[in-house]
């Protein structure tokens, strides 16, 4: 009982500060509303009984990406007066409708998976369960391994991009 | 890709590291500084026109206001000009006694230096250090003249008065004091890695550069050119004194900083040979009771520890003012060379090169 | 219900009012060992030997005049100090003052919890605190307290990738991510992991020294940085808050290195019983003990030497202290499995 109300507590935060991220006019706020939706998030793992993502939860995504984001947001606001902030050319109907069509594929995929249950899922070798860390650590270095050095190696041609382009002479 | 277009910054004249009055604008290129503009006069009062309307005794008065920290040098260097004009004898007591005063103010003047110049780059505890010591350098003066800052402690010709009995001796005592106080400084910096990084390869001018730009004193002897108006042009007791004069090789901060460290013992050499040998005898030479001096001009330097200090004096033989009163300041000469250090380093250099060039605003405005 | 709710409220007050204080007074305590560092004796009016003076300051902050900036964005202003405040506070909940001692006939834990992933949670809550300096200089709607601000925060960052880095290396050593695991970790192994991973407890000092911005690493909040950095246009309290998050900082990370590498509440030799008198001093004192140890080296430390050039810092966050920590980390690795399985 306890566990729905914090559910549907914590699911009510996440949306509402979501739709205050599309929907407010100043994009430094915008980035901020996005942070507390990401410390919610961490709120819901935790929920789920894993504790290790809701920490790598606040310390990636709310502490490092989002933290890029407002870099970004506030040297570009730093070129432009503050009457530009709201964009002009705002094209509010097409948005509309995309997101119209993301929420029907949306409900597709749900009807679908109600009425075509899902396959059984390969069983996953042999982890000592004792708690989520040390299930996240065997899965990553056993069944996911090659996605997850792909994903390094991703990171690290982002950051070597970065440096490249920011750099006036090599 | 980007263009990045320059900032102009402003740099005091209210600012806790510009050492006085002292206004620099910046032109950055980022955090790069690409020129600077010497902005100067805040601290003008009107000295060498002052000086046309009083007479030669009165001036020591205002020699002493111009590089307040070390104003026993200031007095000397105009009561020598007064005296090459006047063509005067000054006794031996007065000289040696005049080179303990000089000396001394060399070190008290250094100890603000290192202390500013410290506390710029960020060791805070060296300046509490450096004044103590110079506290006990103006207790010494204290007991001679009675005066903490503004001496007034030369005259034409002389002391005003003699040494207290027992003044040598404190002298003798203070620099066994002070030798082991310069080893702490040095602990604390020279071989510091932050201050190694923070000094080394900082505003290197090179000799010959110096020499044009018209620098002088530590800042040219950093660079290493060997010039020191102790040693070129004997003034006071310094023929007698045995010393040398240290310079530097690469020309940077760091080279400056060991140059000054360095002219720390060199003081200290000649004060315990000064303060050892006084010789017996009359405090004040043969002076007339109102100094007219013939018409004429005349240029005397000394080496003041900011750098070589020049008068110039021209006298018309009718009136006992001058007619006219020129210095030379180190420092002026000196902040010249801040255009120049600047280029091409981090605003955060600026303001360790500003205390590398040991400037003094009422020097460089009068 | 006493278990659950009012014993963890208790011990929630205890811990945050004496963390307050702790961090008033460190105000005081640095004013005068810096003062004995340079010969004189600091503040000595107030109080016998200046001991109210943190009373002083505090009354002398809070009636100061609240000066926003006109176009500053209000709500951001006021939240800044605010947010860099809180995350320093709330690491109290895993830092283990001590081991369980029975009071009053109950068992009591002198911790407030141990989660098991005690140590992620207090590098991800550390990782928050930058808003509070980025957004600072945002909100105060003036470009140069903004690159100050940008600056300062890129040293943040910079640096907590050296001292995660070597967190992991002690996590590897521990086990386990738990704060009292990594504690009960070095009493098994009968040695403190500050003599076990030197390295890493080097690169986590100097890593600490700029993840607080304290000297060297103190540029951002020094004058060469031509206005006052990112706090210019901070007046009052909001003001005394941003220097009392950087002392409640400066002792999180005093605690936090005293529980990874001195020991947390051991005792100097846990297992060696000739020296078992000293267990008269209870493990929370030994922790007091400890990290009033580390913060008068922080102290002495900013007395003593010069400061860094803001590009000499960065260089040496990313080329030094990251490779170092990378190599130990690897060395480590290799020890761990080879020799010590």
């Amino acid at each position: 009982m306890g566990e729905a109300i914090a559910f549907y507590t914590l699911s009510a935060f996440i949306l509402g500060f979501a739709i205050l991220v599309v929907t407010t006019k100043d994009t430094v706020h915008s980035v901020l509303f996005l942070v507390l939706d990401f410390l919610f998030v961490a709120a819901l793992y935790v929920l789920l009984q894993a504790p290790f993502l809701a920490a790598i939860q606040v310390l990636v995504y709310a502490g490092g990406i989002v933290v890029l984001y407002l870099f970004v947001v506030m040297l570009v606001n730093l070129k432009r007066p503050p009457e530009a902030h709201q964009d002009p050319h705002r094209a509010s109907k097409l948005g509309f409708g995309l997101a119209a069509a993301v929420l029907l594929e949306l409900a597709a995929i749900g009807v679908n998976g109600y009425v075509n249950p899902p396959r059984a899922l390969a069983p996953a070798a042999a982890i000592p369960v004792t708690g989520n860390t040390e299930q996240v650590g065997w899965l990553l270095y056993t069944s996911y391994l090659i996605p997850f050095e792909i994903a390094s190696m991703l990171l690290l041609v982002a950051m070597i991009g970065a440096i490249v382009l920011a750099k006036r002479e090599l | 890709m980007f263009d990045t277009d320059e900032l102009v910054i402003n740099m005091g004249p209210q600012h806790p590291s510009t050492h006085g009055v002292l206004r620099v604008i910046l032109r950055l290129d980022g955090e790069k500084v690409v020129d600077c503009d010497v902005v100067i006069g805040y601290l003008h009062r009107g000295i060498e026109k002052l000086s046309e309307n009083r007479n030669w005794t009165q001036i020591i008065l205002l020699t002493d206001r111009m590089d307040y920290v070390a104003a026993a040098t200031s007095n000397v260097g105009y009561c020598e000009t007064v005296e090459k004009l006047l063509q005067l004898e000054v006794p031996r007591r007065a000289r040696y006694v005049r080179t303990i005063l000089m000396e001394l103010q060399r070190i008290a003047s250094h100890c603000l230096w290192v202390g500013t110049h410290a506390m710029d780059i960020g060791a805070m505890t060296v300046f509490l250090y450096a004044f103590r010591e110079r506290e006990l350098i103006l207790d010494l003066f204290e007991e001679f003249c009675g005066a903490r800052l503004t001496y007034n402690s030369m005259r034409v010709g002389g002391l005003p008065l003699d040494i207290p009995p027992g003044w040598d001796k404190k002298v003798l005592e203070f620099c066994d004091i002070m030798d082991s106080k310069i080893d702490e400084y040095e602990t604390l910096l020279t071989h510091n890695r932050i201050w190694l990084e923070r000094t080394k390869g900082i505003g290197v001018i090179s000799g010959a550069e110096a020499i044009g730009l018209g620098l002088c004193g530590p800042a040219l002897r950093g660079s290493g050119v060997a010039r020191d108006v102790r040693k070129d042009e004997p003034y006071a007791a310094y023929d007698e004194m045995e010393f040398d004069i240290p310079v530097g090789t690469e020309g940077d901060t760091y080279d400056r900083y060991l140059v000054r460290m360095e002219e720390f013992r060199q003081s200290l050499r000649i004060v315990r040979q000064a303060a050892k040998g006084i010789p017996e005898g009359p405090i004040v030479g043969k002076v007339p009771r109102l100094i007219k001096p013939l018409a004429g001009e005349t240029y005397h330097a000394i080496e003041s520890p900011k750098g070589e200090l020049g008068y110039f004096i021209v006298s018309d033989g009718k009136s006992t003012n001058p007619y006219r009163f020129r210095v030379r300041p180190p420092s002026f000469a000196n902040l010249q060379g801040l255009r120049r250090l600047v280029r091409g380093h981090l605003v955060a250099d600026v303001v360790a090169l500003i205390g590398s060039i040991d400037i003094v605003l009422g020097e460089v405005d009068r | 219900m006493i278990d659950s709710f009012v014993i963890p409220l208790l011990k929630i007050l205890i811990v945050l009012n004496t963390t307050l204080v702790a961090v008033t007074y460190m105000v005081l305590l640095e004013r005068k060992v810096i003062a004995w560092a340079q010969s004189r004796l600091g503040p000595m009016r107030v109080g016998p030997y200046g001991i109210l003076q943190p009373v002083a300051d505090a009354v002398k902050l809070m009636i100061k005049e609240d000066i926003t900036p006109v176009r500053a964005d209000k709500w951001v202003f006021t939240a800044a100090p605010i947010i860099s405040m809180v995350p320093a506070l709330i690491v109290y909940a895993v830092i283990p003052f001590g081991p369980e001692v029975s009071l009053f006939g109950r068992k009591v834990s002198l911790y407030i919890t141990d989660i098991n992933v005690g140590l992620l949670y207090i590098v991800s809550v550390a990782s928050v605190g930058v808003y509070g300096i980025i957004l600072a200089g945002y909100a105060s709607n003036s470009k140069y307290p903004l690159l100050a601000s940008l600056r300062a925060s890129a040293q943040l960052i910079s640096y907590e990738v050296a001292v995660t880095l070597t967190l992991v290396s002690v996590i590897l050593m521990a086990g386990t991510l738990s704060m009292v695991g990594i504690v009960r970790a070095q009493e098994a192994g009968h040695m403190w992991f500050a003599f076990v991973q030197p390295a890493a407890f080097v690169i986590f000092f100097i890593g600490g020294l700029a993840e607080t911005n304290r000297a060297p690493f103190d540029l951002p909040e020094a004058e060469q940085e031509l206005t006052g950095g990112f706090h210019t246009e901070y007046s009052g309290m909001r003001f005394a808050l941003f220097f009392l998050a950087e002392y409640a900082n400066m002792i999180v990370v005093s605690s936090v290195a005293t529980t990874l590498f001195l020991g947390g509440w051991l005792r100097p030799f846990p297992n060696v019983a000739a020296l078992s008198f000293l267990d008269l001093i209870p493990g929370w004192m030994w922790f007091l003990v400890k990290s009033f140890a580390f913060l008068y080296i922080f102290i002495w430390v900013r007395a003593t030497l010069p400061r860094y050039r803001y590009d000499q810092l960065m260089r040496l966050g990313w080329k030094v202290l990251i490779p170092a920590a990378i190599a130990n980390l690897v060395v480590t690795g290799i020890v761990r499995v080879l020799l010590l399985r």
